[in-house]
């Protein structure tokens, strides 16, 4: 876990793009193991896939890194794999610019995951461990969308302006095959794991809407998304705990023999549905602002998946929760202090972000300020300038 | 009489002797003479010593020809490369680097195969000094500057492989493996025979030196010669280096050779071919590159492909073993077609790092193999992590190096060749060897799937799946395990146990019931239990495994290597670049 966790924190330090792909891929292992080796009962071939669907995309970034450091040799004489030097030499352009872009986003796309890369997610998600999956989940699943952010935009940003609707369009489909499918499931740790795939969506929707507040609310959302389905998954393993089931038909009337963890998987569900006032709602509403501002269409078709965000949900809340307790369910415990106190944190910051996002935003901003512009430099593409900025640092401010 | 005589020794022109630097040759003349030496010793001695004295006197030999190939090293980077005895041995950092590549492996070989004579009650004798003269074909193969000498070398690390594939008379499959390596084996090496020849006739020279600068000041307008030598030399060589379409032995014969025997010829007579090929090309024919590179750019793409999607299907992990070692030559086949000073680099680094890569997941499989090398099924490595926990870490870490994950030597060999080659502008090449080795990654993962014991109950829950209704996913998951589930008796021995009860209860009871199951019907169809294995006594585990010294160290050595060199690659990686720094090309 430590393993996982430093690799993790090596890649997003990396400046080089080298040092970065060895800790990306380095990551597979440790998280290989801990689906493999404490998951649930379709662990290793979840585990199996997770593995090889992850490394088929590194495959390609690390050609595609290998070519950015030849091409940007062949062309200025220099072979390095320090990301600001390469950025620096101003992006690489046309075909050869479009297939890199391709090869990068290639293995950010099934890390992140973005559909129809994301077919390993549901199931590592659910068959790892409640620990693993938090950090899969909530940390290692963020490398895939911190590479486009950081890797994508820098390196290639005509490509990026190119292919915006492409991946916009991924992003919806994202979002809304992963809110229809989560639907479908009877299984809570399924339905969090497609919910998840449906709100990485709303990250690549925000990204690839190249507006400010798109890539504002984006970032943030990437923070959100690791609070809330982090406390998602926790809770319902410690269901899992007490009763051996995920399956919402198995549960029922929890609510009545233990209130405080509904209670908190109230808070944390309604974030995840985007509620004002919690933390899922900021991320979101900046990303569709900012998608609006500059593709219509794809915001429309994104906002469904909010509604079906909230159907699905509080469907699953109602089996589990809601109703008359069977005899088990009417004897499962009440949350003990010790798991409280690991809830209490992720409980805090969903609430204090949801209210006042202040502080993430004003870090958040001057770098995605530089990014636009960097972008805007190296092409012809103009951000718009959304007139809605006085009310979303409002909304900075209110809530 | 006598005057007729001399009359005639007067005709003939005093034989030249060459000058031979008897330094410059040490190392083989340790390793052959010591391999003479040590059948001797057996010969004489009446009852034979105990197995241990052989492998210790075959370590201190590799050791002692490592240690002189470093100080020839040493030399050759004071004074230069130089070539020996006429010029049909070449002296340098190429040479050099892969002397000590094959003292490494015999010391290894040595280990390896120390608790596999000890188990089939063999001398040793035979076994490590027929090794040791193989490797010194090797050696001699590495450093010939001569197509004759490369031939005489190819034979010498052959027909002792030949032998070595032979010696374990407990199996049929050991014979036939020798007799079709033999077969296969003459073959190519009178069809590589031809090759020497048709070039001796195109550029009036065996000598490589000479061929390179013939054809560098002439340029032939009848090429046909010159082209059909060259063919007639890789088909050779392709054989000895496992190369699709030249491959068709390697399943077969790695299968049934005696599992160090097999680590060894993986790596020694792929070391030796790839010495050979790499020299001839790069340092013979650079100016036949545009002939040369398409034909070699084929044969890698075939060998990583089909190497890799054969790997896969594979359930007994000495012909899986095989053709990822297919699939690897591939990819060191990537780094000879990039073609440059960074190529040959990469070759040799790859050569070395997969030595230790694959003589360690041998030792491994001799020690599982259990008596007569019978276990050799994906089953039999069920579980393997419960019996023996380090033997099993090891082996993992090997496998996974082989994968290429990143802190191993596994991925900056595959690393290196990439760059070469991307270097070169070979994009698709890059791209096509990267999917191979995603694909030959499959069965490494799962194979440390089963030594974990995580395969088997995944294999019962896929069967039985109980998945939500209209979920794709689910179905996606059956087709990952589809090779294990469907060849195999414990995935639907599983799965038949694998009712919904018994799979949402999953957990440890359902675990070990389904492996226990699983292993049951297997050892009972196959009859391959040589305990009484009674179920339910020992869950899912097999027979116990033993773990012999001599496999904790070499297997210690491999990992450590792998892992060390991984994280640390300076000293490696330079050694190999400099060991190339002398061929003509940029």
């Amino acid at each position: 876990m430590l393993v996982l966790e430093s690799a993790c924190l090596g890649s997003f330090l990396s400046l080089d793009l080298l040092l970065f792909f060895l800790f990306f891929e380095v990551t597979l292992v440790p998280a290989y193991f801990v689906i493999g080796g404490w998951g649930y009962e379709r662990r290793g071939p979840a585990a199996l896939k997770f593995f090889l669907y992850t490394f088929l995309g590194s495959a390609f970034l690390l050609v595609g890194i290998v070519s950015v450091a030849f091409i940007h040799d062949r062309q200025t004489g220099q072979l390095t794999f320090n990301l600001l030097a390469l950025s620096a030499h101003g992006g690489f352009r046309g075909g050869v610019g479009i297939l890199l872009f391709l090869a990068f986003t290639a293995a950010f796309a099934v890390k992140a995951p973005v559909f129809p890369f994301h077919t390993w997610s549901p199931e590592a998600y659910s068959q790892s461990p409640t620990g693993g999956v938090m950090v899969i989940a909530g940390v290692m699943a963020k490398l895939g969308s911190y590479g486009i952010i950081r890797f994508d935009f820098d390196l290639f940003p005509q490509a990026t302006v190119r292919l915006a609707p492409l991946l916009l369009t991924l992003a919806v489909a994202s979002i809304l095959y992963g809110a229809v499918v989560a639907c479908r499931q009877r299984d809570l740790k399924r339905m969090v794991a497609y919910s998840s795939l449906s709100h990485l969506g709303f990250i690549v929707l925000g990204f690839f809407a190249l507006t400010q507040q798109g890539l504002d609310g984006a970032v943030l959302e990437m923070t959100n998304h690791g609070l809330y389905t982090a406390a998602l998954f926790l809770l319902i393993g410690m269901v899992y705990v007490r009763r051996k089931t995920f399956r919402t038909g198995e549960l029922n009337g929890l609510q009545r023999s233990m209130p405080i963890l509904a209670g908190v998987f109230t808070v944390a569900m309604l974030a995840a549905i985007g509620l004002p006032g919690l933390n899922g709602f900021v991320g979101e509403f900046l990303i569709l602002i900012g998608t609006f501002a500059t593709h219509r269409w794809w915001a429309v078709a994104a906002t469904t998946g909010v509604v079906f965000a909230a159907i699905y949900l509080l469907w699953a809340y109602q089996r589990a929760f809601h109703g008359q307790p069977s005899e088990e369910n009417a004897k499962a415990k009440d949350l003990s202090w010790r798991e409280g106190a690991v809830l209490a944190p992720l409980l805090i910051l969903i609430v204090a972000i949801g209210i006042y996002p202040r502080p993430l935003l004003d870090r958040i901003t001057p770098s995605v300020v530089a990014i636009v512009h960097h972008v805007e430099a190296s092409t012809s593409y103009v951000a718009p300038s959304v007139t809605t900025t006085g009310r979303v640092a409002a909304l900075g401010g209110k809530g | 009489m006598t005057p007729l005589l001399s009359l005639l020794v007067a005709q003939v022109p005093a034989l030249r002797l060459p000058q031979v630097d008897y330094f410059a040759l040490l190392p083989e003349i340790v390793m052959a003479g010591m391999a003479f030496v040590t059948l001797g010793a057996r010969s004489l001695t009446r009852r034979g010593l105990p197995p241990a004295v052989w492998t210790l006197v075959t370590m201190a030999t590799g050791l002692a020809s490592g240690t002189l190939a470093v100080l020839l090293g040493r030399r050759v980077e004071t004074h230069g490369a130089f070539a020996a005895v006429d010029g049909a041995l070449a002296v340098d950092g190429f040479s050099v680097l892969f002397l000590v590549l094959v003292s490494a492996a015999v010391v290894l070989f040595a280990l390896a195969a120390h608790p596999w004579i000890e188990r089939e009650g063999e001398d040793g004798a035979e076994l490590l000094s027929l090794g040791m003269l193989s490797a010194s074909g090797a050696m001699f193969m590495a450093a010939a500057n001569d197509l004759l000498v490369i031939f005489l070398g190819l034979e010498i690390l052959s027909i002792a492989l030949y032998v070595l594939a032979a010696l374990n008379r407990r199996r049929a499959a050991s014979g036939e493996a020798a007799i079709k390596y033999f077969v296969l084996g003459a073959f190519s090496s009178a069809i590589f025979l031809y090759g020497i020849a048709l070039t001796y006739g195109a550029t009036g020279s065996t000598n490589l030196a000479r061929i390179g600068t013939y054809l560098a000041a002439n340029v032939s307008t009848h090429g046909g010669l010159l082209l059909a030598g060259l063919a007639l030399l890789l088909v050779g060589l392709g054989f000895k280096v496992a190369a699709v379409p030249f491959h068709t032995w390697t399943p077969d014969v790695y299968q049934g050779s005696p599992s160090p025997v097999t680590g060894f010829m993986a790596a020694v007579a792929k070391a030796g071919g790839f010495a050979a090929l790499v020299r001839i090309l790069f340092a013979a024919m650079p100016t036949l590159r545009l002939d040369w590179q398409p034909v070699l750019y084929a044969l890698a793409v075939l060998s990583l492909v089909v190497g890799a999607i054969l790997a896969v299907v594979q359930r007994d992990v000495k012909r899986m073993l095989a053709y990822s070692s297919i699939s690897h030559a591939g990819f060191i086949l990537v780094g000879v077609v990039a073609a440059s000073a960074a190529g040959a680099a990469s070759v040799g680094y790859y050569l070395l790092t997969y030595t230790f890569l694959i003589m360690g997941s041998f030792a491994v499989v001799t020690v599982v193999g259990g008596p007569a090398d019978a276990h050799q099924d994906l089953e039999d490595y069920r579980g393997l992590a419960r019996r023996q926990p380090l033997l099993a870490l090891g082996f993992a870490i090997l496998l996974v190096a082989q994968a290429g994950v990143p802190f191993t030597t596994g991925f900056l060999a595959k690393f290196y060749v990439l760059t070469a080659v991307i270097a070169q502008g070979g994009y698709v090449l890059a791209v096509i060897a990267m999917l191979a080795a995603v694909a030959v990654a499959f069965f490494y993962l799962r194979l440390v799937l089963v030594m974990y014991g995580w395969a088997g109950a995944g294999a019962g829950a896929g069967a039985g799946a109980v998945g939500p209704v209209g979920d794709a996913d689910a179905a996606g998951a059956g087709e990952v395990v589809l090779p294990a589930g469907t060849t195999s008796l414990a995935g639907v021995g599983a799965g038949g146990g694998g009712e919904p009860d018994l799979a949402v209860l999953g957990g440890g009871g359902g675990l070990a019931l389904a492996t226990a199951t699983s292993t049951g019907v297997e050892q009972a169809i196959s009859g391959e239990g040589l305990v009484a294995a009674p179920e339910g006594l020992a869950a899912g585990d097999g027979d116990p495994v033993p773990f012999p010294d001599a496999t904790k160290v070499v297997l210690a050595l491999c990992v450590a290597f792998t892992v060390v060199f991984g994280i640390w690659p300076a000293p490696v990686v330079d050694f190999a670049r400099h060991a190339t720094l002398l061929f003509g090309l940029r």
